[in-house]
């Protein structure tokens, strides 16, 4: 592995250091979350979060947990940066996203500190590639406070159910509703689109159905655009866990497995749309 | 009504809305006591498409008795209810359709694997009844063959390729690209397939014609023929009259009817009614013609050296809407087959005359029952030839 032949020397200056041998292993997750530029990263001793937000009302993290990495080291608590995270998946896509079966390019991720530019090195068959990204002041990002204590209903599915749904969606429809139940429907989907509208009822009882803990019917109605992105994440997951807490906030968490085997999470919290008049 | 709709069924049905949405943007639905029927027009009615599903086709179909009732609605709707037609087999287990009239719903309601329920409520506007008036059964010229062997052949031709002709003799078939004008023709690649009688499960020639219509209709057909293994039947008489596709077997039946282009001088001057209820024929199947031939015409003009002797014709760019002289596909067609001399030959003379006319609209717009009162009768009852030829402004009224 020639990036970790460099010198310790030269590693000593980062306050945060991270190289892993696959750089498809975060692009891809990087991607899921890649609505909008801006993105916070969090590296703290567990692993890196990433964290994009869009009009105060959807928050998307990304957890790549220590394991993933090969090397992780950080030299204080909490390590905070801002970067165009668009500007970062180019240079990972560009340097880093030969799909050539067999060739995987070695990524080094390297900050020295605030107001210092983040520094990507890349390799691949002897050739390296230094990239160096400004970062930016980090914004700070909102607290959903959303704890699993207030959740209200839970379930956990297979992603393979969901994800026709998310493809057939009427995207006519400006929201999308999730009615959670005790009793039937038990989870149901719906858009209000042009054309009339549409409802994706899950039994409890399906052997697609992990876990189904609702206490209380709950219908509250998210924008569809806000929850178009979360898309992605969905097509890459093979489980995914949606909750309510008694505020209708959502939280949707994605499962994902990565090429070797490691396991990802991408979460998505949404604010529910404003209270409409039922029809 | 209430429908039920099982197993490998499903998927046939979705294959024929997928089908119909080549040819319009909207489903007429209308169900009959002698099955639920599906039909779509395109918007310069130059194309009519039916499938009629018999009651056999359900597991369990049932009407109010006693009156009829129709409606339509955006085909792009109905579509999205069987958007992922690749897994439809493998997960739907069951479909029910319900229309109900007083909460101006139609209801898909479909039971998939894993306990996944999906529906649909789309809402409907009354329509009044689509019908064509064809009559398959008189045609002089009827074919049918295995999807296979007409699927083989449409794949020859590009996608973008917007009529082909078709020609027939006793004993073989000619399908070729249409190309428009002589300027054209001389850059175009023309391609030319042959089928011999024996291809065909049936072959039956009374009139040596040849005949030009779109090739998306055929394509949209030969998708569902495809889907579903059945043989497609060909019934045509002469240009300028209609052709029809169909699809049967015991318990569906379906019919494209597409008009052809006219040659006959006897139908141009009835034109002057057709082009008024076809206008403006829908941009995505008409505009690259206008931009290919204009650039030809400009591209000649710089180097004017004409690969045939063909009369003077009026300045190609002044007509931005032209459509095409006819004179080369006929021309071609009588040197290639002798025997069909004699009947050509007045067509042959006028066409002539012709070349130096104002271009005439390419498809005439079928006639439709539509503008007749709704009665049960309507439904698929063959009316005499002529009227199909006829357009009706009264149609026009009536698209809205």
């Amino acid at each position: 592995m020639p990036l970790s032949t460099q010198s310790q020397i030269e590693d000593e200056q980062y306050v945060f250091m991270a190289s892993l041998d696959n750089a498809r292993n975060i692009s891809n997750i990087l991607k899921a979350i890649a609505f909008k530029d801006h993105a916070v990263f969090t590296a703290t001793p567990n692993g890196l979060k990433v964290t994009v937000e869009d009009s105060k009302c959807l928050q998307a993290n990304a957890f790549i947990q220590v394991e993933v990495f090969q090397e992780f080291t950080i030299k204080e608590d909490v390590v905070g940066f801002q970067v165009n995270l668009t500007v970062l998946l180019d240079c990972l896509n560009i340097f880093g996203g030969s799909t050539a079966p067999g060739v995987s390019t070695a990524l080094r991720i390297c900050y020295k500190g605030y107001g210092y530019p983040l520094t990507l090195f890349l390799e691949e068959g002897g050739v390296v590639t230094v990239c160096k990204i400004n970062t930016e002041e980090p914004e700070e990002t909102i607290d959903f406070e959303f704890c699993s204590s207030d959740v209200t209903n839970k379930i956990i599915l297979q992603s393979e159910n969901l994800k026709e749904a998310f493809s057939e969606l009427d995207m006519t429809s400006e929201v999308l509703q999730f009615t959670m139940s005790p009793n039937q429907p038990y989870f149901r989907l719906s858009t209000f689109g042009n054309s009339g509208n549409a409802h994706y009822d899950y039994s409890k009882d399906s052997d697609m159905m992990e876990l189904f803990k609702c206490t209380k019917t709950q219908t509250n109605r998210y924008k569809m655009s806000l929850l178009k992105p979360s898309t992605k994440a969905l097509a890459l997951s093979c489980k995914v866990s949606v909750r309510t807490n008694s505020r209708g906030f959502l939280s949707l968490q994605y499962l994902i497995r990565n090429d070797d085997g490691q396991i990802c999470f991408v979460e998505f919290y949404c604010c529910p749309d404003e209270d409409v008049e039922e029809d | 009504m209430q429908c039920v709709v099982t197993g490998g069924n499903v998927k046939v049905l979705a294959k024929a809305i997928h089908s119909l949405s080549r040819i319009g943007d909207e489903l007429y639905v209308e169900p009959q006591e002698d099955g639920l029927a599906l039909r779509s027009v395109n918007s310069s009615r130059s194309a009519y498409a039916c499938f009629l599903f018999s009651p056999l086709f359900f597991s369990r179909y049932s009407t109010p008795n006693g009156h009829d009732f129709r409606c339509k609605m955006a085909i792009k709707s109905v579509q999205a209810v069987f958007r992922s037609l690749a897994t439809l087999e493998k997960t739907v287990e069951k479909c029910h359709i319900e229309l109900d009239e007083h909460k101006n719903k139609l209801t898909f309601t479909l039971h998939c694997k894993h306990g996944l329920l999906k529906t649909h409520n789309l809402s409907f506007q009354d329509s009044e009844s689509l019908q064509a008036v064809f009559d398959k059964d008189n045609c002089a010229n009827v074919f049918r063959a295995q999807p296979r062997v007409l699927v083989d052949t449409v794949v020859h031709f590009a996608p973008s390729l917007e009529e082909v002709t078709v020609s027939v003799s006793d004993e073989r078939m000619w399908i070729k690209n249409h190309v428009e004008d002589e300027a054209e023709r001389s850059k175009a690649m023309l391609t030319e397939l042959c089928l011999a009688s024996d291809e065909f499960d049936h072959f039956a020639v009374q009139a040596q014609n040849s005949i030009t219509f779109c090739l998306k209709e055929l394509r949209g057909l030969l998708v569902f023929a495809e889907a579903t293994g059945l043989p497609v039947s060909i019934y045509f008489d002469e240009p300028g009259s209609p052709v029809v596709l169909s699809v049967a077997d015991s318990v569906l039946e379906g019919n494209f009817v597409l008009a052809t282009l006219s040659d006959e001088p006897s139908v141009h001057k009835n034109n002057s009614r057709g082009t008024r209820s076809a206008p403006s024929p829908p941009p995505d199947d008409f505009m690259n013609d206008d931009i290919d031939s204009y650039l030809i015409a400009m591209d000649t003009s710089v180097a004017p050296e004409p690969l045939t002797a063909s009369p003077p014709r009026p300045p190609r760019p002044s007509l931005p809407d032209s459509t095409c002289s006819k004179r080369p596909a006929a021309a071609n067609h009588r040197t290639r087959t002798h025997s069909d001399e004699g009947k050509e030959e007045d067509g042959e003379e006028d066409e002539t005359v012709d070349s130096d006319r104002p271009p005439n609209k390419k498809f005439r717009s079928l006639f439709f029952g539509s503008v007749l009162p709704p009665s049960s009768q309507m439904s698929t009852q063959p009316m005499s030839c002529q009227e199909v030829l006829a357009s009706d402004s009264e149609d026009e009224s009536q698209t809205d």
